[in-house]
């Protein structure tokens, strides 16, 4: 099928793009592609969102019922915890620019909804339940669209008798946005080399839940974000934002940069939770969701070079994530509308198959450029201020990947592969969940709703399917086991002295901790068939 | 001959249902919602007996609120030719759901009228027998196998310790069972293809139905929490732990 732009993800950044094109010229032909069953199936966020750009590109959204309306953030607090209390971090400390002035609090998947529902207003094409699998190139070397994957395949790679082959979407530009670690884009960046001069990206795992919580507690527009314990062999925090409905959403962000293989980003989250402060607001509600995704923590100077022959790279495919505000939405629809605009003029000037030089321009002197580039400077200039300022140095640090962020000139990021020897480390151990306030994995992907296939080709490669229990089990105790936020892997027969290591593709919440993670780069998530992962409600 | 298919829309399977909290229903806001598995089922039926010539026009229907056109667009995707909405904000039960079907069968005359055995909502199980009952016309319920010759139909049904095969003069009702067939994947083309087949929005009172409520739900329960199992350690543990329930 012949399209002049094709949008690979439909979340925020896909989104946005695709309504700036029809409103540029209702005449291109847009169409989306997204894996998630339905649009918003896929989306893990807070949120807080900033209306920056959707300002910018629906200007009267308050008027038409969009969802996002409905929480504006009333109350914004930063807590530092010890093991049994707080410290709450004054608004006077905090720069000005993290008080969360003007936001609104709500689900980012349902944003995504409406966003969605505009667009096929306007006329775009969106396709849920089709993954982009692979990309197409013309005979110079320019993206030329990308292939849907098979559906129908069984495990054994053999059609099955509802086999129904990919269908090839040709673009004149191609739009990634797949969000953190995309299975195309990280094709792409390596293919053209997007990440020459860029520092490497690096990563956390946010791990989310959203409870009904007792009615009395319940402060609509109040949010929360903590430092500090229970983390301390990792970067991180949590976040706790009261929202639409009686609802809570709370979750909690681990950088990927731990060297501790014991550490279980999963078993840090559910002792939080635990911790009075937390607990307190959870007691007497039900959970009733929970999900995990990964987060970009590069900051400015992991950005790639966002453009080559025939597409471009939008959102946090290339990762605009505003680090010690943990806000990357309005930037991912800032970036989709810009690459939009560019590929509307490059449209109408009759061109294709080229980059799209205008949008990289664009961008670098749009006000993403200028939030992330201030962001640097903010730890100097905070650390300037001395020791009273200690703990709001700290509030904005959790959120920061490295010192050497905002420094005049960039240290680099370590890959967030190397770990500790399991011996060289620290062991942890975590307490049993309670049921109540904690769970276990298995009954937390059960809420996720997620659902695969079955019958299916596994959608988690291992290069070297011997490594981990050659190597990863004993150098590291294989981490997956525990960094994997849905249980997917697990070492069995290790009583019997036969470790086996299993994987259970069909409980994977598509978060990409893996692809990241392994310490040999062992793991490649590839799409697996469309409409397959978790089912998301209001996430 | 025509076939129509009504089709609900209700409660993705696997999204993990809530009760609202006054206990007087599921709560639906932020759920996925799709096309009944029986119905979708009953679509591909439809469909492949239009592919093998038998049928002329496959004609879907669903009553509910707007976006009740979802699961329609999804149907005319898999092959339908065309739909028709009857719309209602309210809550429908089978008995208005099958008299409206009687009506819209009065103007269509389809030779075949394919339902799911059940929607997985409420699990009823009630619409496509007494639409049957109302028309005055022959069913064959859980088929799992559907051959229309000359102008009867034998449907194969499951049924306790085995399958029973029926003939049933046409035109007749017929609701599907899970092994009546695999329903096909949408493809992009035809879930574009669909979005230009024809749908005609009607509403129960320019069919002449009444869907005023004729139930009150007492109350929505969450079914009890079940214990914590035990792990046994081979065939013999678990044997021996049956005979100590008394089980074997
Ligand atoms: C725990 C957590 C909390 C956060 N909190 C906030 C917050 O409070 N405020 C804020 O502004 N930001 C927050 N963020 C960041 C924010 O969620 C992201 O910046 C934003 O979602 C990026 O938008 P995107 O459109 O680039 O990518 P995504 O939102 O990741 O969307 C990508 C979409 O593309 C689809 N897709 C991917 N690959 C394919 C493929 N090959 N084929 C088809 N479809 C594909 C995915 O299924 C998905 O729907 C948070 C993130 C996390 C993880
Ligand atoms: C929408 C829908 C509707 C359906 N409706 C019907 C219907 O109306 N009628 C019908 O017949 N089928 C129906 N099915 C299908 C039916 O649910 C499944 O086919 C059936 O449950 C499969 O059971 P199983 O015993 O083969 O396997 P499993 O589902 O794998 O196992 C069933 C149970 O066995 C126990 N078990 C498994 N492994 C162990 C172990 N190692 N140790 C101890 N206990 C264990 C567990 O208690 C488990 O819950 C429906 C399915 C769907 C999706
Ligand atoms: S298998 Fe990988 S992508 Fe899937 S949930 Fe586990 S870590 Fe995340």
């Amino acid at each position: 099928m012949e399209y002049d732009v094709v949008i690979v993800g439909g979340g925020p950044a896909g989104l946005s793009a695709a309504i700036r094109l029809k409103q540029q010229d209702a005449g291109i032909r847009v169409c989306v592609l997204e894996k998630g069953s339905e649009i918003g199936a896929h989306i893990l966020s807070g949120a807080v969102v900033d209306p920056r750009a959707l300002d910018e590109l629906i200007p009267d959204w308050r008027e038409r019922d969009c969802p996002l309306a409905a929480v504006p953030v009333t109350d914004n607090r930063h807590w530092f915890l010890t093991k049994n209390g707080k410290f709450s971090v004054p608004h006077w400390l905090t720069p000005g620019w993290m008080h969360n002035k003007g936001t609104y609090t709500g689900s980012l998947g349902n944003l995504c909804r409406w966003l969605a529902a505009q667009a096929e207003e306007l006329g775009v094409e969106i396709f849920p339940g089709f993954a982009a699998a692979e990309m197409l190139y013309d005979e110079h070397g320019a993206v030329r669209g990308v292939a849907t994957g098979d559906m129908g395949v069984g495990r054994d790679g053999q059609p099955k008798d509802d086999y129904q082959p990919g269908m090839e979407l040709h673009a004149r530009y191609t739009l990634f946005a797949e969000g953190a670690r995309g299975h195309l884009t990280k094709q792409v960046i390596a293919h053209h080399a997007l990440d020459a001069a860029s520092q490497p990206q690096v990563y956390g795992l946010g791990l989310k839940e959203l409870w009904d919580i007792a009615p009395h507690k319940h402060q609509p527009g109040l949010v929360i974000h903590t430092q500090g314990w229970p983390l301390s062999d990792a970067y991180g925090g949590g976040f706790l934002y009261h929202q639409a409905d009686g609802q809570v959403a709370l979750g909690f962000v681990v950088g990927l940069g731990y060297r501790n293989p014991h550490l279980s980003p999963f078993g840090e989250f559910q002792r939080w939770k635990q911790h009075p402060e937390i607990r307190r607001c959870l007691e007497g509600g039900k959970r009733i969701s929970y999900g995990a995704r990964v987060i970009n923590e590069g900051g400015w100077q992991s950005v790639p070079k966002l453009t080559f022959p025939g597409g471009a790279l939008v959102g946090c495919a290339a990762g605009f994530v505003n680090v010690p505000r943990i806000k990357g939405s309005h930037t991912a629809m800032k970036s989709g509308m810009l690459a939009a605009e560019a590929a509307a003029a490059a449209l109408s000037a009759g061109r294709g198959g080229d980059a799209l030089d205008g949008y990289e321009a664009a961008l670098r002197s749009s006000w993403v450029a200028k939030e992330l580039r201030m962001v640097r400077n903010v730890q100097p200039l905070i650390a300037r201020f001395g020791a009273i300022l200690g703990t709001a140095l700290a509030g904005v640090e959790m959120w920061m990947r490295t010192l050497g962020m905002g420094l005049p000139y960039t240290l680099a990021h370590h890959s967030d592969r190397g770990l500790s020897r399991k011996d060289a480390a620290r062991p942890i151990t975590y307490p049993a969940p309670d049921g109540v306030i904690s769970f276990d994995r298995l009954s937390s992907v059960f809420v996720s709703n997620t659902n695969h296939e079955e019958d299916q080709p596994v959608h988690l490669h291992l290069a070297d399917p011997a490594l981990p229990i050659d190597r990863n089990l004993p150098l590291y105790g294989e981490p997956a086991r525990l960094y994997c936020p849905a249980g997917v892997y697990e070492v069995t027969g290790q009583e019997e002295g036969d470790p086996r290591f299993v994987i259970n593709p069909q409980n994977c919440l598509h978060c990409k901790t893996c692809d990241i993670k392994d310490p040999a780069a062992n793991i490649t998530w590839v799409t697996p068939e469309g409409g397959g992962g978790p089912n998301y409600p209001n996430m | 001959m025509k076939i129509l298919v009504p089709v609900k829309r209700v409660i993705d399977y696997n999204a993990k249902p809530r009760l609202k909290p006054d206990g007087s229903g599921v709560d639906l806001s932020n759920v996925k919602m799709s096309l009944n598995p029986f119905d979708e089922i009953a679509v591909e039926e439809a469909v492949r007996l239009k592919e093998k010539g038998v049928a002329a026009e496959v004609i879907v229907l669903s009553v509910g609120p707007a976006k009740a056109v979802e699961v329609l667009r999804t149907a005319l995707a898999m092959g339908a030719d065309r739909a028709i909405h009857v719309q209602s904000d309210e809550a429908v039960e089978p008995l208005a759901v099958a008299k409206i079907l009687k009506a819209v069968a009065g103007e269509e005359q389809p030779g075949l009228i394919i339902l799911g055995k059940q929607a997985i909502d409420d699990d009823c199980n009630q619409t496509g027998q007494m639409l049957a009952g109302l028309m005055g016309r022959p069913q064959g319920t859980f088929a799992s196998q559907v051959v229309v010759d000359g102008d009867s139909v034998l449907v194969t049904r499951e049924i306790d310790g085995g399958l029973e095969t029926v003939k049933l003069a046409l035109p007749a009702i017929v609701t599907t069972d899970l092994r009546l067939n695999e329903p096909r994947y949408a493809s992009l083309p035809n879930i574009m293809k669909a979005k230009s087949k024809p749908l005609a929005t009607r509403t129960p009172a320019d069919l002449g139905v009444d869907v005023t409520p004729r139930l009150a739900t007492v109350k929505v329960a969450e079914p009890p929490v079940r214990g914590a199992g035990i792990k046994v350690a081979d065939a013999d543990a678990l044997a021996a732990k049956l005979k100590d329930m008394g089980v074997a």
